[in-house]
């Protein structure tokens, strides 16, 4: 079986992408040291084909959350985020269903399809969060839902007898909608984003964003990132586990320019210029949701979708439910998930050292 | 406050939802592939098989390079596995290869244990990541994984069929790593005796129930290639590392007087399909099946001999916690009693230590009582006997004095009473203690003595002790008897008082002195 060179084959692959923002590159040659000199061709690098089939077959699990307000908008901008009515409005409710007294959480799943790529996407969504008189604790059942989650996948891991692939339904991301009052965050959202950052990515969103003109947006950008340092809520991507320097230029500047995304959200198509595109369509003109100079949504969808996508799974996997894992076998005897974690969820691995217990 | 609802409306069966447009994710399996390259790869090898099959030359073959390494001897005590590591590179690929071999294996006259070490070095690599995967805080995604990936199991070109060593060897390997099996230097073996050759093969493997790994061909974009490769299987092999000029091209070569074996000539030996399908094609899928299969089988079976069940009696789920902190408690409790029972038999040794020191310190007191007893009787004994020899040496003093007398009034009187006085004498020289103990060789009654130690009438005063010594030792031979009888006798009697003095005790010198004093 002959191959051409390594290079176009990649290449080749590469461009069967519609021409948009690239992903990551493929990782430039590093100086790694060579023990042996090698006289010709072996085949190594085959394996990324190898393995790009394998992960093709298997399909993709993915697990978004949103949480907000009512009536910010949240699964407009989900099904503007995957271009499908993956989550069902709550304006198209019936009107006598009663809003929600309490959080609850919905997860609904869908199975897309792309390029050949499968993925089972799961949107989890949270009506009644924060629309109480009295919102204390109202963090609490979403904590629980997370960790729960954990706690399956945890059972599942440890089973004797394993299933080939354990069935993925850990939150990945959440999805965190401000409300663009222009001011500053509100203690609601403090309490939430300190309390959740520490079990799973967070990225705050700013809905309804054309609410805001571009200075107050920029302003309202600034005093939320400062809240944020201030009260040292780490939102993903989180610097502790930037891995090389190349993440952590890159990251950098999207933690200190872009976020928190500003965004617009609709699944309505208008035509503008000869272009079908989504948008919003008001008085004074078309708000192109795809438009970078009307809102940051495209950037939001790259970051999630296009570059970070597999990097918030290995987070999730590799820190956040390690972390719950270490916690867990720590304590003694089945404690049910939500008990022994409430309020004293541990940071994640790497900044603090945590007691081992062998 | 809140309680929760939780509502799911996830079900198996999600439905599929059509994308108005392009999202992007199809970019995903790149973003894992690229997370994987810079983390880099790992793949291990195995290679078993007999000394001088050509492990090592075949290695440097598939990977283009020298690996270091000298050959092994065939004195090999027993079966070693030698293994090295080696960084790769290729375009931007970074390939960690670890390449394990068997060293001596086949070499010993008694083979039956030579599979042991393989086995044991294979179980060892799948204990480690057990033990990393089960650590509370663990760094799997870092972990350097060093469970063998490929087993390449070197058959000797006999051309006949398989040996028995090989058959048990893969019998015990196949449910514990991917074997796949290679005729080594395929160039002693012609193209006839080829063919027989691996359809023997195949069917002892197939008849022995050995599971050689076989390529997938569930993919379709290999799975044509890979069914015609599983049909090839053995792949009759040969390494070389020479380059020759063929043609007008350097290629790896063999050459020999009647001609030059290629390599990489697929018409020559079946090297390239094996690097096609060991690297190029299948290696991800090998170390997918160590993971998903030979590593989850280890676990299950290591995890039920420690004693975990997934379900308890009750079929209801255990959780490992839960199994974890019985396991511990036992043991614990294991322990408490091993402890236990140490520190009472400790208690025990000891009372019995201190009984056996008591009643030796009872003998050592009894003994010293008995003995003091002893002394002390044996003291009583000797004084009685001092006392009594003090009264007859008086008594015999008196006698002799009055004796004396008599005789000088009796030499006056007459000789009437020389009778009387013999028989006195007889009574003074023969004290009824003394007979006990005269000695044989002096006579009882020896008239010479008798009128010795009592001279005639001729004497008339009274002698002192040593006057008498003095008048005895003027009759020659008379006296020298006396004297020594006399002696003798003093000197006996002071011997028997000495020698039942000192088996008891030894009497002070000035005891002894006064006691020789007294008798004499």
């Amino acid at each position: 079986m002959s191959k051409g060179l390594p290079e176009t084959r990649t290449d080749a692959a590469m461009s069967e992408l519609v021409p948009e923002p690239r992903p990551k590159p493929a990782v430039p040659m590093k100086p790694v040291s060579i023990n042996s000199n090698l006289l010709g061709y072996i085949g190594i690098d085959t394996i990324i084909e190898q393995m790009r089939k394998k992960t093709m077959k298997t399909g993709f699990d993915f697990n978004i959350m949103v949480v907000g307000q009512s009536g910010l908008g949240k699964s407009t901008l989900v099904n503007t985020l995957f271009k499908s009515q993956v989550s069902r409005k709550a304006s198209s409710w019936n009107r006598e269903e009663k809003i929600p007294k309490t959080v609850e959480i919905k997860a609904i799943g869908h199975v897309i399809e792309e390029g050949g790529v499968k993925m089972k996407l799961t949107v989890i969504d949270t009506p009644g969060f924060g629309d109480q008189i009295n919102n204390e604790n109202c963090w609490e059942p979403i904590e629980k839902y997370i960790n729960e989650q954990y706690e399956k996948f945890l059972k599942e891991e440890v089973n004797i007898a394993r299933k080939k692939r354990i069935p993925d339904t850990r939150v990945h991301c959440c999805l965190y909608f401000i409300s663009p009052t222009g001011h500053s965050l509100r203690p609601l959202d403090l309490e939430f984003m300190k309390h959740l950052s520490k079990v799973v990515n967070i990225i705050p969103v700013i809905a309804k964003a054309d609410t805001m003109t571009l200075e107050e947006k920029s302003e309202f950008k600034q005093r939320v990132r400062k809240e944020l340092e201030i009260h040292g809520i780490e939102f993903y991507p989180q610097k502790e586990f930037d891995e090389d320097l190349e993440d952590k230029t890159e990251n950098d500047k999207i933690r200190q320019e872009s976020m928190p995304f500003a965004v617009v959200g609709s699944d309505k198509e208008y035509q503008v210029n000869g272009k079908r595109v989504l948008g919003r369509k008001t008085p004074w003109g078309i708000i192109e949701v795809e438009n970078l100079n009307h809102c940051e949504f495209a950037l939001l969808r790259d970051f999630v979708i296009r570059t970070h996508l597999q990097d918030l799974k290995e987070v999730t996997h590799n820190i956040h439910y390690e972390t719950y894992r270490a916690k867990r076998l720590n304590d003694n005897g089945g404690l049910p998930p939500g008990e022994g974690l409430l309020g004293t969820v541990l940071p994640p691995v790497p900044a603090t050292p945590c007691p081992t217990a062998e | 406050m809140a309680a929760t609802d939780i509502a799911r409306q996830v079900g198996e069966g999600c439905r599929t939802v059509p994308l108005a447009g392009h999202v992007g994710f199809d970019s995903l399996p790149d973003q894992l592939v690229n997370k994987s390259v810079s983390q880099g790869f790992c793949f291990n090898i195995l290679c078993v098989g007999e000394t001088g099959l050509g492990k090592s030359t075949l290695m440097d073959t598939l990977f283009n390079t020298k690996f270091e390494g000298e050959p092994a001897t065939h004195t090999q005590p027993g079966v070693q596995l030698r293994s090295n590591t080696y960084d790769l590179q290729e375009s931007n690929v970074g390939l960690k290869l670890t390449i394990v071999s068997t060293v001596g294996f086949g070499d010993q006259i008694n083979k039956e244990d030579s599979y042991k070490p393989i086995v044991e070095f294979i179980d060892a690599q799948f204990e480690a990541y057990l033990q990393e995967e089960l650590k509370i805080r663990r760094v799997l995604h870092t972990y350097h994984d060093s469970r063998i990936h490929a087993c390449l199991y070197f058959i000797a070109p006999t051309g006949h069929s398989l040996k028995s060593l090989d058959l048990v060897t893969m019998k015990k390997l196949d449910s514990k790593v991917n074997i796949i099996p290679i005729i080594a230097k395929s160039d002693a073996i012609s193209k006839s005796e080829l063919t027989k050759f691996k359809i023997k093969i195949t069917s002892e493997l197939v008849s022995n129930g050995v599971q050689i790994y076989q390529f997938p061909t569930d993919d379709e974009s290999v799975a044509e290639i890979n069914g015609t490769m599983n049909a090839h299987l053995p792949f009759a092999v040969i390494g070389s590392t020479e380059e020759l000029k063929i043609g007008n091209k350097m290629m790896k070569a063999r050459q020999y007087p009647w001609g030059t074996v290629q390599v990489e000539n697929e018409a020559h030996c079946d090297f390239v399909k094996l690097r096609e399908m060991l690297i190029r094609v299948n290696m991800e899928d090998l170390r997918e099946q160590t993971h998903t299969r030979h590593y989850e089988l280890y676990r299950r079976c290591k995890l039920e001999e420690m004693g975990f069940k997934d379900t308890d009696p009750d079929s209801k789920p255990f959780s490992l916690q839960e199994t974890y902190e019985a396991k511990r408690n036992e043991f614990l409790g294991e322990l408490q009693k091993k402890e236990e029972e140490m520190r009472q038999m400790f208690v025990q040794r000891v009372k019995e230590k201190e009984a056996e020191l008591k009643e030796a310190e009872k003998e050592l007191h009894e003994k010293f009582d008995r003995l003091k007893k002893l002394h002390q009787d044996e003291k009583k004994k000797l004084e009685d006997k001092k006392k009594s020899l003090d009264d007859e040496v008086n008594a015999f003093k008196q006698r002799k004095t009055a004796a004396e007398l008599l005789q000088s009034q009796g030499s006056q009187a007459g000789g009437s009473q020389t009778l009387k006085r013999d028989k006195e004498k007889k009574k003074y020289l023969h004290p009824p203690w003394l007979s006990k103990h005269w000695p044989t060789w002096l006579p009882h009654q020896s008239p010479a003595l008798q009128s010795v130690v009592f001279p005639g009438p001729q004497s008339h005063s009274p002698f002192s002790e040593g006057s008498k010594r003095r008048y005895l030792m003027s009759f020659p031979l008379a006296s020298s008897l006396a004297l020594s009888s006399y002696d003798s006798l003093k000197v006996t009697a002071l011997k028997l008082c000495e020698k039942s003095a000192t088996s008891l005790f030894t009497p002070s010198p000035a005891h002894k002195t006064r006691l020789l004093e007294k008798t004499a």
